[in-house]
């Protein structure tokens, strides 16, 4: 569906053969095919825009290097520009210094907030921590069933809530319950809800205080469209998020939303969910995520050697 | 840098008599159209119709009608109804995962209990955690029949055994929910026009309805999304959920357009009656709402 944005700055940079220097004339084009590929992939139309400046005023007055065509010397500058903006390292989760940690995963209905909770207990298991899965999702039907069972799947205890408890109440029990069952980190796995819902959003905060988690997750759909601005801005301004997931990467969607979200709230993308099962988690290595958005995988490896 | 504040120009001000039109509307209208998710190809395409007729108009308000008035011709009408209904009607929903395809189920049964008919509810989600549990939930609310192997079991082998029951108990209305999947997944995808070809064995012409349910945050993956579930099961409609949020949800007018599928309904909430009749004109009218 989409010109490699390879082909398509290859083809208007035709005119600077060779080397040469990127110019306010020359590169304006080019500018123009990568802001197009930045809002094809989801990129925040005003993300997309700051970041188009950003990487002009990088680009004006560089050399283009030997081995490279102009458009593959502007790829290198936006790719480099994104890395820079995504974190250059992968961000670890933190832990409580002294006591049990609690984690809490909050976002939009159906974003894969009860599947990463799930798959957050099996990687923490992995590290030698000990998770408690903790569902406080006592509004959408059958989801304490649904943590409860992916607890079972992998033989991690579950709090045992029930519909009629309060959410805080339910993670205060819990932490309760974990000191006494041995284990280190809650996972607390909230309802999904509109950012815009003022009670629904003031619930989460009661709860933030409540228990100090060490991680507020907002948990994201990789196929969110220009809308995660709106989202990840509200949620980080009521929650002051530690940082966010990205679930569904398994599909093909760009994910352009991890830019935006990004750029709007500061805050580092932790983990991509790459299938529905409970192994499908990984840490996010920012270096792999503008061949992703920018839709070209093998181009890139080769530029970025240059 | 933090852009914490990523607004739109306020929709009276963009179209007041007090402004002329010139590039500054134009571009106003471009990030507009964007930000509502209609995606890059009808945006320039729409851009592209409103500049060559706002030649002879003069203020910024006259623009408007115009342009809402190409919007509308993105969207694809159903067709005129079958002459007889089949009973039992049966839907299939489909879609990616967490979209809503069983919240809308649960919305449509209830929907059709209300106009007096006999549903059932065929859970052939027997994948997710949970799945049957929840959409057993929504049966009892809408006061539904539902049948259910165990979690596990063969799907299509739950959509047969629906069908057989629907036909057998005289239901007019049989619903079956599927497992949200990626529609880049081969063997789901496979797995998926098994059950489609399962019902069909059991009830020739059958599901009459395939619905594919996109979640209005969605951004230009919709497009690929339904392109690739409407090669595999051919979809008939599609709904729309989760309009209550701040998304425009602009990208199933371009999904509308570009595969000619008809929008059915639209969920604006969680609860069994958050649902409504798809109307393009109210839908066009939000895209300018703040
Ligand atoms: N393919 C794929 N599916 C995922 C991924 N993460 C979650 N899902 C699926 O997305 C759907 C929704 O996931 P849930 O974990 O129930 O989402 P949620 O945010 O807890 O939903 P609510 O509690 O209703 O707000 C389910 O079908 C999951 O299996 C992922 O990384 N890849
Ligand atoms: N705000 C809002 N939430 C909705 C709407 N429709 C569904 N939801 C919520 O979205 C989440 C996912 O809905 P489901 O019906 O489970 O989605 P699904 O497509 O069946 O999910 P999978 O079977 O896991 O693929 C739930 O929390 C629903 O309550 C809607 O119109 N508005
Ligand atoms: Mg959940
Ligand atoms: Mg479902």
């Amino acid at each position: 569906m989409f010109d490699n944005l390879s082909d398509r700055l290859d083809s208007v940079f035709k005119k600077l053969k060779g080397h040469g220097t990127l110019t306010e004339n020359n590169i304006e084009d080019g500018l123009k095919q990568v802001r197009l590929a930045l809002l094809e992939a989801d990129v925040n139309y005003k993300v997309a825009k700051n970041v188009i400046s950003d990487i002009k005023a990088r680009a004006l007055g560089q050399e283009v290097m030997q081995s490279l065509t102009p458009g593959q010397q502007v790829i290198k500058i936006v790719n480099e520009e994104f890395t820079k903006m995504m974190g250059s390292t992968h961000q670890e989760l933190s832990f409580a210094a002294t006591g049990a940690t609690s984690i809490m995963l909050v976002g939009l209905q159906g974003s894969g907030k009860t599947t990463t909770a799930g798959k957050l207990a099996h990687f923490l298991r992995k590290i030698g921590r000990k998770p408690y899965l903790v569902p406080v999702d006592v509004y959408r039907p059958a989801a304490i069933d649904q943590l409860t069972k992916l607890g079972k799947q992998m033989d991690v205890p579950v709090f045992a809530s029930t519909t009629d408890m309060k959410p805080l109440k339910i993670c205060q029990d819990a932490k309760l319950a974990a000191r006494d069952l041995g284990c280190d980190t809650l996972l607390i796995d909230t309802a999904g809800r509109l950012h815009l819902d003022d009670t629904l959003m003031a619930e989460l905060e009661d709860i933030k205080k409540g228990i100090n988690p060490a991680e507020t997750l907002l948990v994201a759909d990789a196929m969110t469209g220009q809308d995660a601005v709106n989202i990840a801005g509200e949620f980080d301004k009521r929650l002051d998020i530690s940082g966010f997931v990205l679930t569904k990467m398994d599909g093909d969607a760009r994910g352009g939303a991890a830019l935006s979200i990004k750029a709007v709230t500061g805050k580092p993308l932790k983990f991509i969910g790459v299938g529905e099962k409970n192994t499908a988690l990984e840490p996010f290595h920012p270096d792999r995520m503008s061949s992703r958005i920018l839709g070209m995988g093998d181009t890139l490896s080769f530029i970025e050697k240059a | 840098a933090k852009t914490r504040t990523v607004l739109n120009t306020d929709v009276t001000e963009l179209f007041s008599s007090a402004k002329s039109i010139d590039d500054d509307l134009f571009d106003n209208l471009e990030e507009r159209l964007v930000t509502s998710d209609l995606g890059i190809d009808i945006t320039m395409d729409m851009m592209a119709r409103i500049k060559k007729k706002s030649r002879g108009l003069s203020t910024a308000d006259q623009l408007r009608q115009v342009l809402k008035d190409e919007l509308l011709t993105l969207f694809h009408e159903p067709g005129p109804p079958a002459p007889s209904i089949p009973t039992p009607y049966v839907i299939m929903m489909v879609g990616v995962n967490g979209t809503g395809k069983t919240t809308t189920l649960g919305k449509l049964a209830m929907k059709y209990k209300a106009e007096g008919k006999k549903v059932l509810i065929a859970a052939a989600d027997t994948f997710r955690a949970a799945a049957i549990e929840q959409v057993e939930i929504w049966a009892r609310r809408a006061g539904a029949d539902i049948v259910r192997h165990k979690e596990g079991a063969d799907p299509a082998a739950v959509a047969y055994d629906a069908v057989e029951a629907g036909m057998a108990r005289g239901a007019d209305v049989v619903l079956i929910d599927t497992a949200g999947r990626l529609h880049t997944q081969k063997n789901l995808m496979e797995e998926l026009k098994k059950i489609k070809r399962s019902v069909d064995k059991k009830y020739k012409g059958a599901p009459h309805d395939v619905m594919m349910v996109i979640d209005a945050t969605t951004g230009q993956n919709a497009l690929s999304q339904a392109d690739i579930f409407h090669k595999a099961v051919g979809l008939t409609q599609m709904s729309v959920t989760k309009l209550d949020g701040t998304a425009k949800g602009g990208i199933v007018a371009a999904v509308s357009s570009t595969m000619k599928l008809p929008i059915a309904y639209i969920g604006v909430g969680e609860a069994i009656e958050d649902l409504q009749e798809f109307d393009a004109k109210r839908f066009i009218d939000a895209l300018f709402d703040d």
